[in-house]
């Protein structure tokens, strides 16, 4: 079966080109069964080789298939090729099932837009790139995947091209993640002058002996792919993107912009885990990346009103909780909650936009409020969803937060302080969505209110299959009891090289207290439910309480409110100059010197023919007259010799 | 006695008179004679040599001349004609819109 890896990407690949180019005249359920089954069948496949992995020998999970060779010039020789390992599997998994859901939830979620198919088309061909990003066996074809992402990405987001916010959002993402993939190609680039090659065993293999630990090159190669995942996955200083990129299909931002794509950058981090063990600096860097991202993306998410970008802003500090897992050393816990948070997420953002479905396209919630009754089995979803980001037992999302958050604890207390201020005001404002939306009284507007209704089953079927997924997801790593953290132990070959490096580096090593990891079990339960009561006295109790505290500080509401200005600084510290130079290019070097020396040819030439074409007199004379010259000239001339 | 040198000279004036007559005359129709008056004097050195070196080549050649000047003729009086009905004149320096 492993031979057959290849058909993973290919069959997205195929709904690709199939929706692209022939089905003009098919009707949208076939249109959209033929995207949706194309992703199920690399589903299937992707189960089949998990199956046979778990039968191999835990050592010896790494299973590496070339199908083509791609580039060969010299000593270069860069393979087509599949690197199937229980890294790799996890994420062809949660990328194939998690998008064949989504998939499916688009057909009724798009069900009348104009350019039905070219959504559908786009979407397999993300679901391509996307696979072809997490089962590359080497660098270069993973950049490939990288950016045919992007790319998708860019389509999706201005899905609606006509909208120019729609449009300006695209191009912002392509821009800001641009200035990403430069570091990572450069740090590319660096791995190939240190190691000659791009393949991902040859590397991490070669990487203890061909680099010195904490040295200068692993640094820079480590600190330029950090920068690339910054972009990808919506990390400060790159992560203004992200919220505008809400402006594609609420199917879009569940698929793209929360549960597969923008977790690309974390994925990437953990393939590297060895390159990034052997660089503390680095290790340093993305711990303290990751926790003030987290903490600083949920401040802004506590006061928004548009529910889409509460549940982006969530997005981006949940993932910068993978990034302070993986930059402590818990690498397997960044994963886990990749993929715990890939289904509450893809959840959450469905769950909205059913809602928008049902409000005719209103994100803002201060006009919504008690739709559980309408909307019964969108509320049930979205509170699932809820509970399991916020964390409470026995939902996916506590296992996962509360392993990064004992590992952060280990690492050194000021990550663990981060990150539960982080998760406190995450089950705070993820409540407060909640509350706000389909708790309290109704602030429906009139016209809006009577054809409120729920979603058809081809939109909460896969809702409430996500929602089971929120629910059990988080079983296969139960921490605490040895050996039934199954999740830790399916991935810790991958890891294995980088935990050594780890461990060896760490003086006195941590030991496992199970009275610790209790208590801090204890603390991160308290937390979420702590989040949870104080949304609910804010937004049920006590509904004009928000608005007292809004004015007690008003100017620290308006700058939270306005994500801290960033945007506009972007604006005046780099757009405008960028801009302005820009400007200074068109108007000083291409209209003044490329233009001139094309126009200076052109009057050149059309002054010689002014002064040429007066021989042309028109009068026959004229022309006898210089005949008879030449004639004479050339007889003279034989005469005279 | 009326050598071969009395026959060239007499060609030469008539072409240098035909010439003449191409440069400096307006009118269509005598520009149209005065390149008969060219050729005819060709012919005729044509017929001197001929006569001189005993050889007939020249004779055929003169009469393909002739068809060539008649057909000639006869494409440019009809030209005349259309530009005359066309312009009401046949003054060659008013006929002069083939120009820049």
């Amino acid at each position: 079966m492993t031979d057959l890896v290849w058909l993973i990407p290919v069959f997205p690949l195929i709904g690709f080109l199939i929706n692209g180019l022939f089905t003009r005249k098919l009707p949208e359920k076939a249109i959209g069964w033929i995207g949706s089954l194309s992703v199920g069948a690399s589903f299937v496949v992707a189960v089949l080789i998990f199956l046979e992995v778990l039968g191999m020998e835990p050592g010896s999970r790494s299973v590496q298939k070339i199908v083509y060779t791609w580039i060969l010039s010299g000593d270069l020789s860069v393979p087509i090729g599949f690197l199937i390992d229980p890294l790799s599997l996890v994420m062809m998994l949660v990328v194939s099932g998690v998008g064949f859901i989504i998939h499916v939830y688009s057909i009724g979620y798009m069900h009348g837009e104009t350019g039905f198919r070219r959504y559908f088309a786009y979407l397999n061909l993300f679901v391509f790139n996307m696979l072809i990003l997490v089962s590359a066996n080497n660098f270069l074809l993973l950049f490939v995947g990288w950016e045919g992402v992007g790319l998708c990405s860019y389509l999706l987001i201005g899905y609606y091209y006509e909208k120019k916010s729609a449009a300006d959002a695209g191009k912002k993402a392509f821009v800001v993640n641009r200035v990403g993939d430069f570091g990572f190609l450069v740090g590319m680039f660096l791995i190939f002058i240190t190691f000659g090659t791009f393949d991902f065993t040859q590397v991490f293999s070669e990487a203890t002996a061909k680099l010195t630990q904490g040295g200068l090159m692993v640094t820079g190669i480590t600190l330029l792919l950090f920068l690339g995942a910054t972009g990808k996955s919506a990390q400060i200083p790159l992560y203004t993107w992200l919220p505008d990129a809400m402006e594609g299909p609420t199917p879009v931002s569940a698929l793209i912009h929360a549960a597969t794509m923008v977790t690309a950058g974390v994925y990437m981090v953990a393939r590297c885990s060895v390159l990034f063990a052997m660089a503390p600096v680095s290790m340093t860097t993305v711990a303290v990346i990751g926790g003030a991202t987290a903490f600083y993306a949920a401040t802004i998410g506590m006061t928004q009103f548009d529910i889409k970008r509460v549940l982006a802003y969530s997005t981006i500090s949940q993932l910068g909780y993978m990034f302070m897992a993986c930059g402590v050393g818990a690498f397997a816990s960044g994963i886990f909650h990749l993929m715990t948070h890939a289904f509450f997420k893809a959840l959450l953002f469905m769950a909205a936009g059913s809602v928008m479905h049902a409000m005719a396209g209103e994100l803002d919630m201060r006009k919504m409020g008690n739709l559980r009754h309408k909307l019964p089995q969108t509320h049930w979803t979205y509170l699932f969803g809820t509970l399991a980001i916020a964390g409470i037992f026995p939902f996916a999302g506590f296992f996962s937060k509360d392993e990064i958050l004992f590992y952060s604890f280990e690492r050194h207390m000021g990550f663990w302080i981060l990150g539960a201020l982080a998760a406190i005001m995450t089950s705070y404002y993820m409540f407060r969505s909640v509350f706000m939306t389909f708790y309290g009284k109704s602030r429906v507007e009139a016209d809006v209110a009577h054809h409120l209704h729920e979603s058809p089953p081809i939109m909460t079927v896969p809702l409430m299959i996500l929602a089971g997924l929120s629910l059990v997801g988080g079983l296969v790593g139960i921490p605490i009891i040895q050996g039934w953290h199954v999740f830790g132990d399916f991935l810790s070959p991958v890891f294995a090289p980088a935990t050594a490096i780890l461990t060896s580096n760490a003086h006195g090593a941590a030991h496992h207290s199970l009275a610790l990891e209790l208590i801090l079990m204890g603390m991160s339960l308290a937390i979420a439910v702590g989040g949870l009561l104080f949304a609910r006295y804010m937004y049920i109790v006590d509904p004009a309480a928000p608005d007292r505290v809004i004015s007690r500080i008003p100017e620290i509401h308006q700058l939270v409110y306005n994500k801290y200005w960033v945007d506009q600084l972007y604006d005046i510290l780099f757009v405008n100059s960028i801009v302005k130079f820009s400007r200074f290019l068109w108007k000083a070097f291409d209209d003044a010197v490329v233009d001139g020396i094309v126009n200076g040819l052109a009057r050149l030439t059309r002054g010689f023919g002014g002064v040429l074409r007066q021989l042309q007199s028109g009068l026959v004379k004229d022309y006898a007259l210089s005949i008879m010259v030449g004639v004479v000239v050339i007889i003279g001339y034989l005469v005279l010799r | 006695m009326v050598t071969l040198q009395h026959y060239l000279f007499l060609s030469a004036v008539l072409f240098t008179l035909g010439v003449a007559g191409v440069m400096i005359r307006r009118n269509l129709i005598v520009i149209l004679m005065s390149l008969e008056l060219m050729l005819n004097a060709v012919n005729l050195s044509f017929i001197a040599f001929a006569k001189y070196l005993d050889s007939i080549e020249g004779q055929i050649f003169v009469l393909f001349i002739m068809v060539v000047a008649a057909a000639e003729v006869a494409v440019g009086l009809a030209i005349g004609v259309a530009v005359f009905r066309q312009r009401g004149t046949v003054d060659v320096n008013d006929i002069n819109l083939m120009k820049w």
